[in-house]
C-alpha cells in the first residue's frame, strides 16, 4: 500500500501538479467571472416587476436544474458541434480557440457558478434590514450609491458563509472536465489508475490534495469573514453567529 | 486427517496421470467459442454459430486431421468449463495476458485486430513503419483516443510533441473527429472498420497501415488450452503455421475484413 503510494506520488507527482494547477485554474476564473455574472443576476431577481424577473429566474431555473454533466457535455458536444458545422469556421483564426476543450468548460462552470450564486446574492440582498435601506434614502443616496454603500457591504456580511460553501462545491465540481478531455486533478489521477492499475493510490493522492485546496481556502475565506464584519466587532462584546450569518 | 490429505493428493495424482494418457492421441476435440462477439464469432438467426473464429476452428481441424465439434459457452465461465473438462479448446477472441496464464495455457497467437489511426479521407499518417515508432509522425495535431487503452499508453509514450485527448467512450472521440476538434484517432481497427463504413464515418477513412507491436498491444488472441495438453497445443500450433504457409489463413482473413491484416507477425 505505502510502498505504491511512493511510487506513484516518485512517478507521477508531475502529472498531478499539472492537473493541480488547471484545477485551480478553473476554479478562480469561474468563481470570480461566475460572481460577476451573478450580481446584476441578483439584483434584477430582486425586482418588483415581473418581467425584470423573468429572466434570471428562467437562467437560475435552469442551470441550477439540471446536473452540472449535462450542461458540460450540451456545451461541448452540442453547442460545439453546431459551431463546428459553420461553414468555413475551421479555416478562421478563431478555430484554433472553439475546437479547444478549455472554453467550454470554463464557460459552462461560470454560468452555473453564476446561477448558484445569483439565487445566494439574492437571499442576501432580501435580507439586508430594511431600517438600513430607508436610512440611506431617507440620507438622499440615489439607488446606486445605496447598492454600492449600504446593500452590497451587508450582502456579502450575510452571504458570505454560503458563499465559501459555494466555492468549495464549484472546486469540487471542476473534476467534471476530466470527461471532456481535461486533465485536471481527477483527470490526472484517473491517467494515473489507467498506467498503473493502483486506482487507491492514485485517486488517495487527489482525494488529499483537493482536502488541502479545501482547508486552505476555508481558512483564507474565515479571514474575509472577520474583515467583512470588522464593524460588528469593534462593538464591545456583541459576536455574530458564524455559522449561520445572523446577527445575535 | 492426515491419511485423508494423503489419499486425496494420491487420488489427485492419480486423475491428473490417467487425464494425460487419456488425450495422448487426438480424434476428437470439443472446441467452445462465445458466440456474442460478431464479426468473430456468432449465433446466426437460425440459431448455428458463425464467424471468424467458427471458420478458423473448421479449418484449423481439417488440417491437424481432427474432428471437431464446436460448442456455445458464456464469457464468464468459460475458463472454469475449460478447466472441467465440458471442452478441450477455446476459440474466441481471448488475448493472451499473464494472468490467465496461469490458470490455463495458449497456443501461438492466431489474431490480433491491429490498431490504426482514422482521420479525413487524403490525410496520411505514418507513426509506425518498419517496425518502429516514428516520433515526429504527430508533431503539432490533436489525438484523440479512449482513456485506459493501449493505444492511449501507446501515444502518450511515444510522440511527446501531439496533444493527446482522452476520451471515455471511443464513440466521444469519434463525435469530435466529425466536430473537426480532434485531427484524427487511434483505436482498434475492427472497431473502427465498423464505423468508417457506417454513415456518420462518411469523409474518414484509414489514414494510415495498421500495426500492432506486441510491447504495446500485447500477443493477440490465441486458442485456450489446458496446462497438460502439450500434444494438443503442438498439434493446433503445427496446423496453425501450416494455414499460414499455405495461403488458408488469408483466405479466411479477406473473408471477413478486406483491409485489415489479422496476422500481421
Amino acid at each position: 500500500m505505502f510502498e505504491d503510494l511512493i511510487y506513484v506520488l516518485g512517478k507521477y507527482h508531475g502529472w498531478l501538479f499539472d492537473g493541480l494547477l488547471l484545477t485551480l485554474q478553473l476554479l478562480v476564473i469561474a468563481v470570480i467571472f461566475g460572481s460577476l455574472l451573478a450580481v446584476p443576476l441578483a439584483i434584477a431577481r430582486t425586482s418588483k416587476k415581473l418581467w425584470v424577473q423573468a429572466v434570471p429566474f428562467g437562467f437560475i431555473y435552469l442551470f441550477r436544474g439540471t446536473p452540472l454533466i449535462a450542461q458540460l457535455f450540451m456545451m461541448y458536444y452540442g453547442v460545439g458541434q453546431l459551431i463546428a458545422n459553420i461553414d468555413g469556421i475551421q479555416d478562421s483564426w478563431t478555430w484554433e480557440y472553439l475546437r479547444d476543450p478549455y472554453w467550454y468548460c470554463l464557460l459552462t462552470f461560470i454560468l452555473n457558478t453564476a446561477a448558484y450564486v445569483a439565487e445566494i446574492m439574492r437571499g442576501g440582498i432580501n435580507n439586508v434590514p430594511s431600517g438600513e435601506v430607508e436610512a440611506a434614502r431617507a440620507c438622499g443616496m440615489t439607488p446606486t450609491t445605496t447598492y454600492r454603500r449600504i446593500i452590497f457591504p451587508r450582502m456579502w456580511q450575510i452571504i458570505w458563509p454560503a458563499y465559501t460553501n459555494d466555492v468549495i462545491f464549484t472546486l469540487k465540481a471542476t473534476s467534471l472536465a476530466s470527461t471532456v478531455t481535461m486533465m485536471e486533478l481527477t483527470g490526472a489521477a484517473r491517467k494515473i489508475v489507467a498506467r498503473t492499475a493502483l486506482p487507491y493510490e492514485a485517486f488517495i493522492s487527489a482525494g488529499v490534495i483537493y482536502l488541502i485546496i479545501v482547508y486552505v481556502l476555508t481558512f483564507g475565506f474565515k479571514g474575509v469573514e472577520k474583515y467583512l464584519r470588522r464593524n460588528e466587532f469593534r462593538q464591545a462584546d456583541k459576536k455574530p453567529n458564524v455559522e449561520t450569518g445572523v446577527q445575535a | 486427517m492426515k491419511n485423508w490429505i494423503k489419499a486425496a493428493a494420491v487420488a489427485a495424482v492419480g486423475i491428473a496421470f490417467s487425464a494425460s494418457v487419456a488425450s495422448a492421441a487426438w480424434e476428437k476435440v470439443v472446441v467452445a467459442t462465445e458466440g456474442a462477439y460478431p464479426p468473430f464469432n456468432f449465433v446466426d438467426k437460425d440459431g448455428k454459430l458463425q464467424g471468424f473464429d467458427v471458420d478458423f476452428t473448421k479449418e484449423l481441424c481439417k488440417t491437424a486431421g481432427v474432428e471437431c465439434e464446436i460448442v456455445a459457452q458464456d464469457w464468464d465461465g468459460i475458463i472454469p468449463g475449460l478447466l472441467a473438462k465440458k471442452y478441450d479448446a477455446i476459440i474466441a477472441q481471448m488475448s493472451i495476458t499473464d494472468e490467465r496464464k496461469r490458470s490455463i495455457d495458449f497456443s501461438n497467437y492466431y489474431c490480433t485486430t491491429p490498431a490504426v489511426f482514422v482521420g479525413k479521407d487524403g490525410m496520411k499518417i505514418e507513426a509506425y513503419k518498419d517496425g518502429k515508432v516514428v516520433e515526429d509522425a504527430l508533431d503539432g495535431m490533436v489525438i484523440g483516443v479512449q482513456r485506459s487503452t493501449t493505444h492511449a499508453n501507446f501515444l502518450e509514450d511515444n510522440f511527446p510533441n501531439a496533444e493527446i485527448r482522452m476520451y471515455d467512450t471511443q464513440d466521444n472521440a469519434l463525435l469530435d473527429l466529425t466536430a473537426g476538434r480532434i485531427d484524427a484517432t487511434l483505436a482498434d481497427s475492427g472497431v473502427l472498420l465498423e464505423w468508417v463504413d457506417s454513415d456518420a464515418g462518411k469523409g474518414y477513412s484509414f489514414v494510415s497501415d495498421t500495426f500492432a507491436p506486441v510491447e504495446w498491444f500485447g500477443e493477440g488472441a490465441g486458442i485456450g488450452l489446458r496446462k497438460e495438453d502439450q500434444d494438443l497445443k503442438e498439434l493446433f500450433n503445427k496446423a496453425l503455421a501450416e494455414m499460414l504457409a499455405n495461403g488458408s489463413y488469408e483466405k479466411l482473413n479477406k473473408k471477413y475484413f478486406e483491409t485489415i491484416n489479422l496476422h500481421p507477425r
